[in-house]
C-alpha cells in the first residue's frame, strides 16, 4: 500500500520533470503558493510606518525596497498573494465544473440538449466578460473573496465548455465508448466514468487557464476600485500606486513593479506548468511506470 | 489523397423549396443568431437596471425621497424622466418601450450631466476605440501571422526559440499590466515618451479633417494603447500560426505544389499561408471581444478618451444610464465583430458554408 503510493508519487515526479519548461513552471507555482500561504508566518504583516524610509531601493533589510510610508515591499508581496490565489482557485473550480458537466453532457447527448447548451454558450461567449464583471460589481457588493471567485467562475466557463464538448465529440467515436454503449451502461456512467478520466489532461489544463483568466478579471476589478477590500493584496498595491500617483514618481519603481512582477510570474508559471500537467494526467504515460 | 482525381461523392439533387433553402442558408442562420444575441443583451441590460434588488432606479427614488424630502410620486417622476422609462406602466410595457427606444437609438440622458444624451456620448467616444483597437489588432494579426510562419519554417532554430519565449511571456501577462509597465518604464524611468502630452485622443488645437497633422496627432495619442494591444495579442497569433503552419506543411497538397515546381513564394502564400491562417480567423473574433472588453482598463490607464474610458468614468460615478448604454454598445460591437468574422471565414473557407447546409 505504502510502496504503491510511493511509486505513484515517484512516477508523477518523473512525468513532471519530463518537460523542462513545464517543470520550471511547476516549481514557480509551488514557490508562489508556498510563499503566499506559509510566508506570512515568517514575515508577519506589520503596520509599522517609517517616514524616514520612503520608496527606498532594495537593501539587506528591505529586500524589495519600501513603499510610500516606509513599509517593507517584500512583506506586502508575501502577505498579498493568498487572497488573489484563493479567489482565482474558487473561480477556476466553478467554471471548470460548469464547463465539464454541461460540455460533456451536450457532446454526449447531442440533439436538443446540445442545441440549447450551445446556444446559451454562444451568447455568453459574445458578451465581453470584463465589462460585464465591472457592471455587475456596481450592483453586487463583492465584499469577500469567495463571492468574487464565484462571480468570476460563473462568467468564465463558455470557451472551456466548447473545448470540453469538442473533446467529448471526438471521444464518442472511439471503440471503448462504443463498447460501453453496447453494454448499455447509461449516460451518467459513460460520461463520468469512461469519458472524463480520458479528458483529465484537458480538464486540468482548462482549470489552469481558467485560473489565469480569473486572476486577470480579479486584478482588473481591484485596479478599477470596484472591489472594496481593506486587505492588502497585489491588486490593491497596484491600484493604490496608480490612483495615488505613486506610479508617476520615479523612486516608486520597486513598489509598483513588485506586485506587477508577482502577478506576471504567477500567470507565466501556471501557463507553463500546463505542459507538465499534460504528461502527469495522461493515463497512457502512466501505464509504463 | 489529394492526388487522386476521382470526384468527391455528390449528394443527389433534391427538390427544395425557396423556404427550405432559406432556412438552410448559412448567412440567414448567422444573421438570426446575431439578432437573437442582440435581443438577449438588450433584455439583459434592461432587467439589470430595472429588476435587480437595489437597482439604480429604486436607489435613486429612495435617495430623492430621503434627502430632498419630496413625495414618492415626484421622486418616481424624476427618476422616470431621467431613465426615459414610465414607471407607472406595468413592467412588460416598460420593457417593450425600452426595446423600441433602444432600437431607435434613444438611450436616455446622462444622469449626472442632464441634457447630454447617452447616444451623443457614445458617438463621440466610440470612433477612437474602433480606431485604436482596430489598428492594434490588425497590426498584431498581420505581424503575428508573418512571424508565426517564420517560426514554422525555421522551427527549432534559435530564431524560433527566441520568438517562442517572447510570445509565451507577453501573451500570459495581463494587458493592463503591460500598459502600466509601458508608462513606468518608457514614460517615467527612461523618459522616452512624453506620457502626459500623449493623454487624450487628440491635442486640443487639432482640427479633425483629412490632413496630415490630424492623422499624425491621432497616431501620436493612440500610440501607447495601440502598442499595448499589439504586445499582448501578437504572441498568441505567433504561436497559433506556428502550430497551424507546421500541420499545413505536412499536407499532401503542399508536397504536390512543390512537385509541380511552383515558386516558393506562391506555395508559401497561396498554399500554406491561406490554409494555415484559417483557424486564426475564428480566434480573431474571440480576440476582438477580449480586447474591446479589456480596452476600458487600457484606455483608463493611458487616459485615452475612447468608449472604454467613458465606461470606466460612468461606473466610478455610478452614472447608470451611460453605463447601460456604453455596455450595450461594447457588447454589440463584439457581437457584430463576431458576425463579420463568421462572414469573412466563410468567404475564405467555403467548406464552412457547405458543412452547415448538410
Amino acid at each position: 500500500m505504502i510502496s504503491n503510493s510511493f511509486r505513484w508519487l515517484a512516477t508523477t515526479f518523473r512525468l513532471l520533470t519530463y518537460n523542462k519548461v513545464g517543470f520550471v513552471g511547476f516549481l514557480g507555482v509551488t514557490a508562489i503558493v508556498l510563499l503566499s500561504y506559509l510566508g506570512p508566518y515568517i514575515w508577519p504583516p506589520t503596520t509599522g510606518a517609517d517616514i524616514g524610509k520612503i520608496f527606498e531601493p532594495p537593501s539587506a533589510q528591505h529586500w524589495l525596497g519600501t513603499d510610500d510610508s516606509g513599509k517593507d515591499n517584500w512583506m506586502m508581496i508575501v502577505n498579498g498573494g493568498q487572497d488573489v490565489i484563493y479567489a482565482a482557485f474558487v473561480a477556476a473550480l466553478v467554471s471548470t465544473l460548469i464547463a465539464v458537466t454541461f460540455g460533456a453532457l451536450a457532446g454526449f447527448l447531442s440533439g436538443w440538449v446540445d442545441n440549447v447548451v450551445m446556444a446559451i454558450t454562444d451568447i455568453f461567449l459574445t458578451i465581453p466578460t470584463f465589462p460585464l464583471l465591472a457592471v455587475l460589481a456596481t450592483f453586487i457588493k463583492l465584499n469577500n473573496f469567495t463571492l468574487l471567485g464565484l462571480l468570476l467562475g460563473v462568467l468564465g466557463w463558455p470557451s472551456l465548455l466548447r473545448a470540453v464538448r469538442a473533446q467529448t465529440l471526438s471521444l464518442k467515436e472511439r471503440d471503448f465508448i462504443e463498447a460501453a454503449r453496447a453494454l448499455d451502461l447509461g449516460a451518467g456512467h459513460i460520461v463520468f466514468r469512461e469519458m472524463l478520466p480520458n479528458m483529465m489532461t484537458y480538464i486540468t489544463i482548462s482549470f489552469a487557464l481558467a485560473f489565469t483568466q480569473a486572476i486577470y478579471g480579479q486584478v482588473g476589478l481591484i485596479l478599477l476600485g470596484l472591489v472594496p477590500f481593506e486587505s492588502n493584496n497585489w491588486g490593491v498595491m497596484i491600484s493604490w500606486g496608480w490612483n495615488h500617483g505613486a506610479l508617476f514618481f520615479k523612486d516608486s519603481i520597486w513598489y509598483i513593479m513588485s506586485p506587477i512582477v508577482a502577478i506576471a510570474l504567477l500567470q507565466l508559471s501556471v501557463i507553463t506548468m500546463t505542459r507538465s500537467l499534460e504528461m502527469v494526467f495522461n493515463p497512457r504515460l502512466r501505464s509504463g511506470g | 489523397m489529394a492526388t487522386t482525381l476521382s470526384s468527391p461523392p455528390v449528394a443527389l439533387p433534391r427538390r427544395t423549396t425557396i423556404l427550405q433553402s432559406l432556412a438552410q442558408s448559412y448567412y440567414l442562420q448567422k444573421i438570426l443568431k446575431t439578432l437573437f444575441t442582440v435581443f438577449v443583451v438588450i433584455t439583459f441590460t434592461f432587467f439589470l437596471v430595472r429588476l435587480l434588488p437595489g437597482n439604480p432606479i429604486e436607489q435613486m427614488v429612495n435617495l430623492l425621497v430621503n434627502t430632498q424630502g419630496i413625495s414618492m410620486q415626484d421622486a418616481r417622476d424624476q427618476a422616470s424622466a431621467l431613465y426615459a422609462i414610465d414607471l407607472d406602466q406595468p413592467l412588460y410595457l416598460q420593457y417593450f418601450d425600452y426595446l423600441g427606444k433602444t432600437l431607435r437609438g434613444d438611450l436616455g440622458d446622462s444622469l449626472l450631466s442632464p441634457g447630454t444624451t447617452v447616444t451623443s456620448i457614445i458617438l463621440k467616444f466610440l470612433p477612437w476605440t474602433i480606431f485604436s483597437v482596430g489598428i492594434g489588432l490588425l497590426l498584431s494579426f498581420v505581424v503575428g501571422m508573418a512571424l508565426g510562419m517564420l517560426m514554422a519554417y525555421y522551427r527549432d532554430s534559435w530564431i524560433d526559440h527566441v520568438l517562442t519565449v517572447f510570445a509565451s511571456i507577453f501573451s500570459s501577462i495581463p494587458d493592463y499590466l503591460i500598459g502600466l509597465m509601458l508608462i513606468v518604464w518608457l514614460g517615467i524611468q527612461w523618459k522616452l515618451v512624453p506620457i502626459a502630452a500623449m493623454r487624450g485622443s487628440l491635442s486640443p488645437n487639432t482640427v479633425i479633417g483629412f490632413t496630415w497633422e490630424f492623422f499624425a496627432d491621432a497616431f501620436f495619442h493612440a500610440a501607447l494603447p495601440i502598442s499595448t494591444y499589439f504586445i499582448t495579442t501578437v504572441g498568441r497569433w505567433m504561436l497559433s500560426m506556428k502550430s497551424s503552419t507546421i500541420s499545413t506543411l505536412g499536407e499532401d497538397y503542399v508536397t504536390v505544389a512543390k512537385a509541380r515546381g511552383l515558386r516558393d513564394w506562391r506555395i508559401t502564400t497561396a498554399y500554406v499561408g491561406r490554409n494555415a491562417s484559417l483557424p486564426l480567423f475564428t480566434q480573431l473574433a474571440i480576440s476582438v471581444g477580449f480586447v474591446v472588453g479589456g480596452s476600458f482598463l487600457i484606455e483608463s490607464i493611458f487616459v485615452y478618451q475612447g468608449i472604454g474610458a467613458s465606461l470606466n468614468a460612468a461606473i466610478s460615478r455610478r452614472d447608470y444610464t451611460v453605463m447601460q448604454g456604453v455596455f450595450l454598445v461594447i457588447t454589440l460591437s463584439v457581437v457584430f465583430a463576431n458576425f463579420f468574422a463568421d462572414l469573412l471565414y466563410s468567404w475564405i473557407d467555403p467548406r464552412i458554408k457547405i458543412g452547415h447546409q448538410g
